[in-house]
């Protein structure tokens, strides 16, 4: 590969990881824990109403594995690409 | 020993920890003063990103403001939390492979123009002056509440200490007290919380405990809570939209865009090695402030549950008023508590209409009285004065610096004198370090009557200008200069006409310039929530413009090639 289509491969790469975890992002905390709070609060996850849930527990947790699993999707995608740091 | 004293014991010695963590980290050089030296472990500037985030409102008000808001208050817990997922993922591993100093620098560099940057540089001024007002203001009130010192007094010696670290160390300085604040301000609010957890539910773990049953039954915290709060006439805790569904989420959103667009937040990630340990950084920052932020629902669950077992123990007997507990006594005190029998049957009413006794409930109590109203032991009542004044002084500092190099960097050696050393260049920036102090101490002292509302214009402007510009910059080559600017311009203007059609012209009440409008009126939208529409004018706006005028010029396309390449040697 030229550096150029290569650099390219990266950033298309880089594109849809970033957009895959976005949409995670969305889902946990705009439905889950606004759009669709009503419907999910009918489930229970102990004492909390499952959308509850989402808005005040869940939407952060996940929010730090997105980060997380983001800074290592791309430090693979820099080994692939370019020599590593 | 009484809490007074011990209270000053524990302050006192917090306060001489950062005393010499300043003397200790001394910059000698601008890079040292901006940035740290440019070579703080990833996992230290996570912990120093959450002290400088999590300010005076996120230690003592956000707990407070969901107790008495409940589902509600969702909108702060996503929103301040959410946006570190947009600026790990959108910008701090570009801005930081851009490699230089502050957040003015990139837009006037990638949008070649110094005109991009002082607008860049006006928006900044703003958002972190009117932000670093509630934390002078958290100083005064955390010394005058807990040390009895005068309020003036106790800002004073706030502004000493930030002056002391800010001005010697700079970004370094304040990197290293950042640090030691977290830990004394997470401490000091989780403390509390276990206690209080264990207490109702016997599990230690708030965040369990919040979906616990409480001891000795079989209901579960947040039923209880749900059947107490609608017996007494107010909204069930757990269902109890802000204003509507609409409004939670541009709230939401808006909250989210303008953390990830707040410069004072941004240029922590500057102080890194690597690009990749940026990108880990903002995990590690997310991981320290996610602690306190699921923490918080369930202490203001539990607070809220406290507070109205303490006044109706149960369904028909009410508490007398004679016989109400010594911190109900404390905080009548301080105003922070109000009481009037309108009935004259000595017993205290709390409910949601007319009838309701409690004339005054302070959010702030929430966090304040907690240890208290749990009968906690006296140095943890301390303890959360000393993490009150960690979590106002590290925010002030982070933003005060953010003020200080914006100045100094971008106006003085940016755009007025391009041909200054690196030697004038340090004692400028320590300068302005100094007037920025003096001038938020003014503030503290002088709070303008619309401190209040500047919560607002600082996020709305972060969400509004910054944010959009950044973003574009690194994602859609050809933004130009003229898109970038007219977009700024234009997501600027629609937010402050939001905000001050609805809070007055500069906050000044009555000057609401379209007459009396129904509050809201744009789909019923707070003007709390208005940044995530004034971001998307921004984005229409300079996509728009920058459609009809010229594509930037060559080496500007070869930045933004070289700033989206992967990491090498």
């Amino acid at each position: 590969m030229s550096s150029k289509t290569k650099a390219n491969a990266y950033w298309q790469a880089n594109l849809k990881l970033v957009s895959v975890l976005l949409c995670i992002w969305f889902i946990v905390s705009f439905l889950c824990g606004i759009v669709l709070v009503d419907f999910l609060n009918q489930f229970r996850l102990g004492g909390y109403k499952l959308g509850f849930w989402f808005a005040q527990q869940g939407s952060i947790y996940t929010f730090v594995v997105l980060i997380f699993v983001y800074a290592h999707k791309m430090k693979k995608l820099d080994q692939q690409f370019g020599s590593g740091e | 020993m009484d809490l007074r004293t011990l209270t000053f014991l524990i302050v006192g010695l917090t306060f001489a920890l950062y005393i010499g963590i300043a003397i200790w980290a001394r910059a000698s050089t601008t890079k040292e003063f901006y940035i740290a030296g440019g070579g703080i472990n990833p996992v230290a500037n996570g912990m120093a990103t959450a002290a400088d985030w999590m300010s005076a409102a996120s230690f003592i008000s956000m707990a407070g403001l969901i107790a008495f808001m409940g589902y509600g208050g969702s909108v702060f817990l996503m929103g301040w939390t959410g946006g570190y997922v947009i600026l790990a993922l959108l910008l701090a591993p570009y801005l930081r492979k851009y490699g230089k100093y502050t957040v003015p620098e990139f837009i006037g560099d990638r949008y070649y123009s110094n005109i991009a940057r002082v607008v860049a540089v006006i928006c900044l001024i703003v958002c972190s002056v009117t932000y670093v007002i509630g934390q002078m203001k958290g100083i005064g009130v955390a010394f005058s509440r807990f040390l009895e010192v005068d309020y003036d007094i106790g800002l004073l010696i706030g502004m000493g200490i930030v002056f002391f670290y800010a001005v010697l160390g700079g970004m370094k300085g304040i990197t290293y007290t950042q640090i030691a604040q977290y830990c004394v301000l997470i401490f000091a609010f989780t403390v509390p919380a276990i206690f209080i957890s264990l207490n109702l539910t016997g599990n230690p773990i708030p965040q369990l405990g919040l979906g616990s049953t409480l001891v000795g039954s079989d209901t579960y915290l947040l039923d209880k809570l749900d059947l107490i709060l609608t017996d007494i006439g107010f909204k069930e805790y757990t269902t109890n939209t802000r204003i509507n569904t609409l409004n939670m989420f541009a709230y939401t959103l808006s909250l989210m865009i303008g953390t990830a667009g707040l410069p004072h937040v941004i240029i922590r990630f500057f102080t890194v090695k690597k690009v990749s340990d940026a990108r880990v950084s903002a995990g590690w920052a997310l991981v320290f402030i996610a602690i306190l932020y699921t923490t918080a629902p369930a202490v203001a669950a539990m607070a809220r549950l406290n507070l109205v077992n303490t006044i109706e123990p149960n369904a028909t007997e009410n508490l007398v008023y004679d016989e109400r507990p010594d911190w109900f006594r404390n905080w009548e005190k301080t105003g922070l508590l109000g009481f009037e029998d309108k009935n004259g049957d000595g017993k205290i009413q709390y409910t949601n209409d007319d009838s309701n006794e409690m004339v005054k409930v302070d959010q702030d109590i929430i966090v304040l009285a907690n240890p208290e109203i749990a009968n906690l032991p006296n140095w943890v009542i301390a303890l959360v004065a000393a993490g009150g004044l960690a979590a106002a002084l590290s925010t002030a500092a982070g933003l005060l610096l953010a003020i200080a190099s914006a100045i100094s960097h971008d106006l003085l050696k940016g755009v007025f004198r391009p041909k200054i050393t690196e030697r004038q260049e340090l004692n400028a920036s320590r300068l302005a370090m100094a007037g920025a102090v003096l001038l938020a101490g003014y503030l503290g002292f002088n709070p303008p009557d619309f401190a209040a509302g500047t919560v607002a214009l600082a996020f709305g402007l972060a969400a509004a200008s910054i944010f959009p510009a950044l973003m574009m910059g690194i994602f859609n080559r050809r933004m130009n200069k003229e898109g970038a600017i007219a977009g700024m311009l234009a997501g600027l203007s629609v937010t402050l006409f939001y905000v001050f059609q609805h809070k007055g012209i500069l906050f000044i009440v009555d000057t609401s310039f379209l007459g009396n409008m129904t509050p809201n009126w744009f789909f019923g939208i707070e003007p709390n929530a208005f940044g995530a529409v004034g971001a998307v004018v921004n984005f229409v706006i300079s996509i728009l413009v920058s459609s009809f005028t010229k594509t930037p010029p060559d080496h500007i396309l070869d930045l933004v090639e070289n700033i989206r390449e992967p990491i090498t040697q």
